[in-house]
């Protein structure tokens, strides 16, 4: 039934009084860091508002600039990496360890396909010249409109940095998984990751509506 | 007394630099803060030195305009988020706080080293803006002059920008730290008030230091890309920096001063021999202050043209921090009644902060009402209220903590006569340079200004020479404290008669705390039950 057969045992840091104790700790510790990373995105957040309410009607104009299934594409990929990286955690705390493997294996596959349409649509939008302020050249159809694509490029590139670093953590999970660290009694790791792999998710649910969609 | 080597401690057990660069543990963490730390306080405070000395008189003495623009600057960027905003959380708070919790170390001691070094990085950053251009545009970047100005604005920012995620990081350590690690027995409301302290103000480290590390974000972006968010001439509005920073700045006031009256609460209940009066009064009021400090940001922009209604709602709810603040102030005054009171080097700096940061706070009331700040808005006021916050509160209660701390540190005592006269010598210099700037901005000198009319002359050069008996006194307690690590008498385990858990280990403590886990059954501060 399961394939771990000589999995390494850990070692409970010298500080904690048992491995629950360590997991819980580090479970509190990933959703504080969760609450400062929403703290971190929330002031783009405002500042998005801020424009909106500024400018409605180039936000209206803007918006058609941006290619919709291109986005949704993204949100349905981004979606179903969400699904394989919990099934990665499950994997493990079921000792299937080629399972896991896998899993984190498709979840880069999803992280990267994210990455292939966003630089199709950046290209797409560097070759109309619709760019931050400094550099826009592009057709101004609407006053302003280069301040759309100055948030939009700063939160659509902070949230693809958060990509990035998932797929830096999730290479991580991979190695680990292989040398045999994960198995149904320790997957801290696994779990830490996972979770903030959904939060980059999530920030991009966000995204996706109030760039793509919202007229 | 102890199966362990007798003469073991955190410092000894292992040497060589390496062992102290790479070590884990919160004890020795702690006490690199506190070197890196006194550093910045020193760099700081040479920066003061040299921007009051230009002001001596009006007109050029040494410096240009533009270079007192950039040493102002420097003093302030330098002190905030060098030297404050850790002061006592990394330095005091990593040394203590597991060990007044009986813990063994912090929740993530690997997550406190990195935090250290992210410190040493952003502080590289801060020190090569110095000498690439100094910034000239003060601590708070306001635009669109941070934008458009010649000077290293980048490396600045960017080093700050770093520096909150050091501070973000102790933040989130802390937290699980106080939920997770606390000895078996110690409830919620057996821990000690410095705990409490520590505790509101990792939730504002957590909460607020990330909107400054966006803003900051976007004020690089903006000089490098242009996208204009606060660029009036693209569409975009200066004063969202304004909101975008102080919604940090003002809660980051509040991470200053907090750690602070933690320290306080410790001070008083020690060297008064009782039991601290309110104890759950002290604890909830960290809490209120932390939530207040997310409301009151708008006090920073009455004359930025916010609304009416916005202004007044930001000034009533600026009132309100009064409430918490005042709360602990009357709790540590009825502390001392009737009780004991032993006047020690710590209880010096303890009485130095009530009366200080009475006065500071009683101005800050004074600047959040809306009719007086159109008039005082801007001034020498302002700068004499917030030092008499920032240095007559914090500062105060960080020099009383190390000397309360100091034995449990290093396992020295100091002279406690040199400390006295180092006291006096602060005590009067700090009131010197900063009750002057009181008179200053009620007679309307400006802050920031680099030249002044005639008339201010013997306010400022009174205030330019209290911070000669200023630096008298730190000078004093620099030779006093390195004397005493080096000849210094050997400190006792409890030499202040301390009831919390740090005393009850050996000082300096073994690696790692105590040699059995505490098991808590009783109050913090019960002196009427305990002799000591």
């Amino acid at each position: 039934m399961s394939d771990v057969k000589n999995h390494k045992v850990h070692s409970v840091a010298h500080h904690f009084a048992n491995a629950g104790h360590e997991f819980e700790s580090a479970k509190l510790g990933m959703w504080v860091f969760l609450v400062t990373e929403v703290l971190f995105f929330g002031a783009l957040f405002v500042a998005y508002a801020f424009l909106r309410w500024a400018y409605p009607e180039m936000f209206v104009e803007a918006h058609h600039l941006l290619d919709w299934r291109m986005g949704g594409l993204n949100t349905l990929i981004l979606i179903t990496s969400s699904f394989t990286m919990v099934m990665a955690v499950r994997s493990a705390q079921v000792n299937q360890r080629k399972q896991t493997s896998a899993y984190l294996l498709a979840t880069l596959v999803c992280a990267f396909g994210f990455l292939i349409v966003k630089y199709l649509e950046y290209s797409a939008k560097f070759h109309h010249g619709y760019l931050p302020a400094k550099f826009f050249t592009g057709q101004a159809v609407s006053e302003h409109i280069h301040l759309f694509f100055g948030i939009y490029f700063m939160m659509t590139g902070l949230h693809g940095v958060h990509v990035l670093v998932g797929i830096g953590l999730i290479v991580w999970l991979l190695i680990r998984n292989q040398k045999g660290d994960f198995y149904s009694d320790f997957f801290t790791p696994l779990e830490m990751v996972g979770l903030y792999w959904h939060f980059v998710d999530l920030v991009w649910i966000f995204l996706f509506p109030l760039f793509y969609l919202v007229g | 007394m102890s199966q362990v080597a007798v003469g073991t401690n955190y410092i000894n057990a292992t040497k060589g630099l390496k062992s102290w660069l790479t070590t884990l543990d919160h004890k020795r963490i702690g006490i690199m803060y506190l070197l890196f730390i006194a550093i910045s306080f020193a760099l700081g405070g040479f920066f003061a030195l040299a921007l009051r000395l230009e002001l001596l008189n009006p007109g050029k003495l040494l410096f240009s305009a533009k270079q007192y623009n950039q040493l102002f600057t420097l003093h302030g960027a330098i002190m905030v988020f060098l030297f404050i905003v850790p002061s006592i959380p990394a330095s005091i708070g990593n040394f203590l706080l597991p060990l007044q919790i009986g813990a063994k170390d912090v929740a993530f001691p690997k997550l406190n080293l990195s935090s250290f070094y992210l410190y040493l990085f952003g502080a590289i950053f801060c020190v090569y803006s110095m000498v690439a251009g100094a910034a000239d545009t003060g601590w708070t970047f306001y635009t669109p002059y941070s934008t458009t100005t010649d000077t290293s604005v980048i490396s600045m920012t960017l080093g700050a920008f770093i520096l909150g995620f050091s501070s973000i990081f102790t933040g989130i350590n802390f937290i699980v730290t106080i939920h997770k690690m606390r000895a078996p027995g110690m409830s919620w409301f057996r821990m000690p008030l410095m705990v409490w302290a520590l505790y509101a103000t990792a939730i504002i480290q957590v909460l607020a230091t990330p909107v400054l590390g966006i803003t900051l974000l976007l004020l690089v972006i903006e000089r490098v890309a242009g996208i204009g968010i606060f660029d009036p001439a693209l569409g975009g509005d200066p004063i969202l920096f304004q909101h975008f920073f102080w919604f940090y700045s003002h809660p980051a006031v509040y991470i200053m001063i907090l750690p602070a009256m933690g320290v306080m609460s410790e001070l008083v209940t020690t060297f008064s021999k009782k039991n601290i009066f309110g104890y759950k009064m002290i604890a909830y009021s960290s809490l209120a202050i932390a939530i207040i400090s997310f409301l009151v940001w708008g006090h920073h922009l009455f004359v930025s043209g916010q609304s009416d209604y916005a202004a007044m709602i930001f000034s009533l709810l600026t009132y309100l921090v009064a409430i918490p603040s005042a709360v602990k102030v009357f709790n540590w005054i009825a502390t001392m009644y009737k009780g004991e009171i032993d006047i020690k080097a710590p209880f010096l700096y303890f009485l130095a902060f009530l009366f200080l940061f009475c006065i500071g706070g009683f101005t800050g009331i004074m600047l959040g009402s809306l009719s007086l700040d159109v008039y005082l808005h801007d001034t020498y006021f302002v700068v004499a209220h917030f030092h008499y916050v920032m240095m007559g509160g914090t500062v105060m209660a960080f020099l009383g903590g190390l000397h309360y701390w100091w034995p449990k540190m290093f396992g020295k005592m100091y002279s406690e006569g040199a400390a006295f006269v180092a006291w006096l010598f602060i005590m009067v210099g700090f009131n010197m340079v900063f009750f002057t700037q009181y008179l200053l901005g009620t007679k309307g000198m400006p802050r920031r200004y680099y030249s002044y009319l005639d008339q201010f002359q013997p306010l400022h050069a009174f205030s330019t020479s209290g911070t000669w008996v200023l630096t008298i006194g730190f000078l004093i307690m620099a030779f006093y404290l390195v004397e005493s690590l080096l000849n210094g008498k050997q400190a006792p385990d409890n030499p202040w008669g301390g009831l919390t858990l740090e005393w009850k280990t050996q000082s300096p403590p073994i690696t790692e705390n105590f040699l059995d886990t505490p098991i808590v059954d009783s109050d913090p501060y019960e002196y009427d039950k305990v002799k000591v």
